[in-house]
């Protein structure tokens, strides 16, 4: 029984790395803020069963914050800011689809590595679901350097997030109230960079930071 | 006694997937119909479609060479070879151990190098866009299906299917890297069988058709065998996932004639059950512009390389 | 006695080259010289055969030519023999080829002697006992086939390529020179057989593995020394272009191995990563190279390439598991990339000699003017496919036994320790499945814009078949590559003392499975049956066939193309060799910056419209450019020796002597 616990515990946390790599693909709004849903999704299934097999009640309450909150509010509210900023193009990507997937591929093998290497004598199950997340965290911060759009940077600072939440319930203890102090944080977070959203869109009729680093004289 | 008795079953399962391509093809036809709210053709309607296109006359074209009449034979062999390889409602027949899943590969890839020296053999500019694109998208899924074997041979020990499948019947094997590699079989099976998102087998527009471009020349006899052979493609792919990662059912060597039966029965079964999802695939997502299959198959190859680098840097994934 | 008759071929060769010199105006020299070389190397071959598979002891033998401290030492043990069996071989099938082919030659005294030498050298080589009998021999063969490619120098394109090909070959004779003079050590002792035993220091054997790759990997073919291969490889005759591509490149590995394998022995483990990096990344740029090639012997030079890098990929899995200490694994990926070596010379002569056939035909080496060339020559098109399904590692042919193998032995690697060998390996696997896909769609544009579909030139609507020898030289070649694809375990068995010499195990005896499969690791890993495999398809074809016309209708009727109901008559609208290119190479635009550039004119402007493509070769830019630019610079300004006055002169050879003998007052 063991075994399976171990497995469904890797398969859960393999399918957010997935869910990340498919983050990675979308080339429309629409379809990365529905792909966002199904990583918080993900993570809340992988959060709950960490609970189960932990026997730690307060991470349930994790898992429904995640799923309430980022699977839930924050999609639909990203829906409506971009029906409002009226963004429905196409995601404009730095480097094209196929070298991006590959440097995503180079970046699981990283921290595969690091993670193993590092945790040499820790608890096994613990190690490996610490090497996914750490690869979640970094293909979040790659989504982050290779979009254009302001709005797919925040989705990907948000499964960044994701990705850090998955290697604190992994990790075996992390209090409900740096759960709670966290996801607040990550709340005005959200709520300030909408905001700022707003006036730079009232400002410069654009959100695309290209055309705000041509503003600022930086040219590409 | 043993040996006839061996024998007949390896020819019973030559027979039985010749027999039952037709027929899965007719399913997952009139299930797309029922779905889009049609009635849909019978489901042994492909076998009148055979019967009908083998009494017509060939058509060939002036300058067709014999390449262009042999080649349809050599696709059938090379396919139904493949297809009878696949254990179906059984493990450790006869003649199972000849080939292992990357030969199986490399025989459906001699099936399409001939399909695409085929398409240009009369020198048409259809069957150049059928071949050119057909070669781009194996480029990138022949290496997707061998990083798949390569993941689920370093989790089954094995090559072999039948090794395989009874690794799976046996072992609790819910692993990170098999469920990777389900989901890159399932694109690359998309992408082979010329299915949407990546291709339209039912369509003959010249911008959207790969598979049926590369046939638009041919008639009569040589039409029928070339259907066939991408319906036992079709049963080949279903097999396969079903072989690998839905073992239960599959009679082992030694066992009765009852648990053949039940392994008979729980081979149709899955044949449906992939067709049935097959179809939700299809009428539930819209068909790529051509350069974004390459993306597509590159996610395959990429969960592929994703599920065997997890083999090697743990054995518990 | 396999060493008396290796070396008595050898003479016999050479004198073959002096006659030839003399009496090349003769009408019948050229059959003469072909036929003479045909029997030196079929007996050659038979007897290098004879003692590998005796399984006799290593045999060597002193000549007293050459310095006279040491002789010339020649030795002949199991690798020898195999490496004389794949030269013979190809000699013997290029000489077949070339008594039909060499009627057509324009310049037979530029061929026929330097070919006969060409064939010495590369015997010598492998003979070669010493490093000075080796070094000597490989710059004699390199001088014989610059003197081949610079046959029809006429040409501004071969004189170019001769050049390139005579610095980058004394290049890498150069660093081979310079590794021996290291493995040789400070008491100069060029014999292998002390080389083999003596003990030296870690960092010597790397750098002796770093020029063995520059010097032997560049005439093999690695990248980034590859450029000349290309260039030299189709300019010269048809013949002699398979017997560079098929078989010199193998004396390359043979250098290769010979060192690293035997001299050398213990391998460091991060000497793997280095070959397993080079060979994964010549076979993709080697066969991406290929797909955007429209010269015929281009393509098939950097298929060569392609395979090159996939043989030095299994050296360098059999170098990873012997440094780790697994020798079953070492065994079997080390047979594997000997068994690649000898099919690609196989099939590689044999396409070779279809594009000499092809351009005796028509005189074309452009596949854009071809077209159509099935009707006119079915018997040269059906080799030419089945050496094309050979190169594509298709079954039931030899191509996919080697691959096969090599893809088992990724599967024995994660055992391996080290854990940069465990992320690199599945990255080199999926690249090695990569050029494998790619290498048969290649293919199969060469053939079919070639062969198939209508012509697109005169030379294409003119051709004729080819002589006799030719064909037959091609069957041959089929035949042997079917006979190793159908029988590969008994090829195996005959490698197993070469595996075992140099690994230390061979690979578990393929005689005993049950009806010639061959079985790797284990039968219950895997197991692979060629025959087996054939026969089914085989009589699933003849069955499909007898049944369908059974009951299928006998009519048949002949009319113009369908085509979508808009049949157009001219040759022009078919798909040619660019546009069956244009998916891949729009995939894989990253890799040569391709671009697609249209220019459409304004409506009501009537002019055409234009489409440019275009490629850069990044290895050429960067490093090749600025290195002539370097050279050229620095010619420049050395020229100014030549313009000196006497007094310069001499007061040069004053400081320089003054110079040395400070040198010997300080150093002693």
């Amino acid at each position: 029984m063991e075994r399976n616990f171990l497995d469904i515990a890797h398969m859960l946390a393999g399918g957010l790395v997935l869910t990340s790599f498919m983050l990675l693909y979308q080339d429309r709004m629409y379809g990365l803020l529905n792909v966002f849903a199904l990583h918080a999704v993900v993570l809340s299934a992988s959060v709950a069963w960490q609970a189960y097999i932990q026997g730690a009640p307060h991470l349930y309450v994790t898992a429904a914050i995640a799923l309430v909150l980022k699977a839930i509010v924050i999609p639909v509210a990203l829906h409506r800011v971009v029906a409002r900023l009226g963004i429905h193009r196409t995601i404009e990507t730095v480097v094209g689809i196929g070298p991006t997937m590959l440097a995503g591929m180079g970046l699981v093998a990283l921290s595969m590595v690091v993670m193993l290497k590092a945790t040499a004598t820790a608890d096994p199950l613990a190690r490996e679901d610490l090497a996914f997340a750490l690869s979640v965290v970094l293909l979040g911060l790659m989504m982050m350097v290779t979009r254009r759009n302001a709005v797919s940077q925040v989705v990907g600072f948000m499964s960044m997030e994701n990705g850090l939440i998955l290697a604190a319930t992994g990790a075996k203890g992390m209090p409900l109230v740096v759960e709670i102090s966290v996801a607040f944080s990550v709340l005005v977070a959200f709520v300030v960079i909408g905001v700022f959203l707003f006036r730079i869109r009232e400002r410069f009729d654009s959100v695309d930071s290209q055309t705000l680093d041509d503003f600022r004289g930086e040219r590409r | 006694m043993d040996l006839i008795a061996a024998l007949a079953i390896q020819g019973l399962q030559m027979a039985l997937v010749l027999a039952l391509a037709p027929l899965l093809l007719g399913f997952t036809r009139k299930v797309k119909a029922r779905l889009l709210r049609r009635r849909g053709p019978s489901i042994f309607q492909p076998y009148r479609d055979l019967l009908r296109l083998i009494r017509k006359e060939v058509v060939l074209a002036e300058n067709a060479s014999w390449l262009f009449r042999s080649g349809p034979y050599m696709i059938f062999a090379a396919t139904w070879v493949a297809a009878a390889l696949v254990p179906t409602f059984a493990t450790g027949l006869h003649f199972s151990w000849t080939a292992d899943l990357i030969a199986i590969t490399a025989l459906i890839g001699t099936a399409r190098f001939f399909l695409a020296l085929l398409g240009m053999d009369v020198g048409t500019s259809f069957g150049g866009i059928g071949a050119s694109r057909e070669m781009m998208f194996a480029t990138l899924a022949e290496p997707a299906m061998i990083m798949i074997t390569f993941t689920v041979a370093l989790v089954a020990g094995s090559t072999q299917l039948s090794a395989i499948a009874q690794f799976m019947l046996t072992s609790s094997s819910l692993r990170v890297s098999l469920g990777l590699a389900l989901a890159a079989l399932i694109i690359v099976a998309l992408a082979e069988n010329a299915r949407i998102p990546v291709d339209n087998p039912a369509t003959h527009l010249e911008l959207t058709m790969v598979h049926e471009a590369m046939l638009l020349e041919y008639s009569g006899r040589h039409l029928a065998v070339l259907e066939f052979a991408a319906a036992l493609k079709l049963l080949l792919y279903i097999s396969l996932i079903g072989c690998i990662f839905l073992p239960w059912g599959l009679a082992q060597p030694g066992d009765g004639v009852a648990l053949y039966a039940v392994g008979l029965v729980t081979y149709v079964g899955k044949l449906a059950l992939g067709g049935f999802l097959l179809v939700l695939i299809e009428t539930s997502i819209a068909k790529m512009r051509v350069f974004r299959v390459p993306d597509f198959l590159g996610i395959a190859l990429m969960l592929g390389l994703l599920g065997t680098l997890l083999r090697f840097v743990s054995r518990s994934f | 006695m396999p060493l008396t008759v290796a070396l008595w071929s050898v003479a016999v060769l050479l004198s073959i080259a002096f006659l030839a010199m003399m009496g090349s105006r003769l009408r019948a020299a050229s059959v003469t010289v072909y036929a003479a070389c045909l029997a030196t190397s079929l007996v050659n071959l038979i007897s290098a055969a004879l003692y590998l598979l005796n399984d006799s002891a290593a045999l060597s033998a002193r000549l007293p030519i050459g310095l006279p401290w040491i002789g010339a030492n020649f030795r002949i043990d199991a690798l020898a023999a195999l490496f004389l069996v794949v030269i013979n071989l190809g000699s013997a099938a290029a000489s077949l080829f070339a008594l039909g082919y060499g009627r057509h030659e324009t310049a037979p005294a530029r061929v026929l002697p330097f070919y006969s030498a060409f064939l010495a050298g590369m015997n010598l080589v492998i003979l070669a006992g010493d490093a000075f009998v080796f070094l000597v021999s490989w710059e004699f063969m390199s001088l014989a086939s610059w003197a081949l490619v610079m046959a029809h120098h006429h040409d501004e394109d071969n004189r170019r390529a001769g050049y390139i090909y005579i610095m980058m070959a004394s290049f890498g004779t150069l660093a081979l020179l310079l590794a021996f003079g290291l493995l040789a050590g400070p008491t100069g002792n060029y014999l292998f057989s002390s080389i083999t035993g003596a003990q030296q220091p870690e960092w010597l054997h790397g750098l002796v593995l770093i020029l063995v790759l520059l010097g032997a990997g560049s005439k093999a073919g690695l990248v980034p020394l590859h450029v000349w291969l290309p260039l030299a490889h189709p300019a010269a005759p048809s013949h002699v272009s398979a017997l560079m591509s098929g078989v010199m490149t193998k004396v390359a590995v043979y250098a290769f191995v010979r060192i690293v394998f035997d001299l050398m022995g213990s391998p460091a483990w991060w000497w793997s990563m280095i070959v397993l990096a080079i060979g994964a990344l010549t076979s993709v740029l080697g066969v991406l190279s290929a797909m955007l090639q429209r010269d015929l012997k281009r393509l098939l030079a950097y298929s060569t390439i392609e395979n090159i890098g996939v043989v030095f990929l299994g050296l360098g899995l059999a170098l990873a598991f012997e440094a780790a200490g697994m020798t079953a694994a070492a065994a079997l990926a080390f047979t594997a990339a000997l068994l690649h070596a000898f099919n690609h010379s196989l099939f590689k002569s044999l396409l070779f000699f279809g594009a000499g056939a092809i351009l005796t035909a028509t005189s074309e080496r452009d596949i854009e003017k071809l077209g159509g060339l099935i009707q006119p020559m079915p018997q040269t098109a059906f080799l030419f496919l089945g050496g094309c399904l050979a190169i594509s590692a298709l079954p039931p042919l030899n191509g996919f036994v080697s691959e096969w193998l090599l893809f088992q032995s990724v599967l024995t690697s994660p055992e391996l320790p080290q854990w940069s060998l465990k992320l690199m390996v599945p990255a080199v696997g999926a690249m090695l499945a990569l050029s494998a896909a790619l290498a048969a769609a290649c293919f199969v544009r060469a053939f079919s814009i070639a062969f198939l579909g209508r012509p697109r030139s005169t030379a294409a609507r003119t051709a004729a078949e080819t002589d006799i020898y030719s064909r037959t030289a091609m069957g041959m070649l089929l035949a042997f590559c079917l006979l190793v694809g159908i029988l590969p375990g008994p090829v195996i068995d005959v490698m197993a003392p070469v595996v075992e010499q140099l690994v230390g195990r061979a690979m578990p005896i393929q005689g005993h499975d049950a009806w010639f499969s061959i079985v790797p690791v284990a039968e219950s890993r895997s197991s692979y049956n060629g025959l087996l495999v054939f026969v089914f398809i085989f009589l699933s074809t003849l069955l499909a066939i007898q049944i369908i016309h059974r009951f299928a209708s006998r009519s048949l009727r002949r009319g113009p193309a369908w085509d979508c109901g808009f049949p157009d008559p001219r040759p022009i609208t078919q798909y040619t060799a660019d546009s069956f290119a244009q998916p891949v190479r729009r995939v894989f635009s990253a890799v040569f910056d391709a671009r697609e550039r249209v220019d459409m004119p304004a409506p009501g402007d009537a002019r055409p419209a234009r489409l440019e493509v275009s490629w850069r070769d990044y290895v050429w830019e960067t490093m090749y450019a600025p290195i002539s630019l370097a050279v050229q610079l620095a010619a420049e300004k050395l020229n100014r020796l030549q313009f000196l006055t006497i007094r310069k002169y001499l007061s040069l050879v004053f400081a320089a002597l003054v110079i040395l003998l400070l040198v010997i007052s300080i150093w002693t």
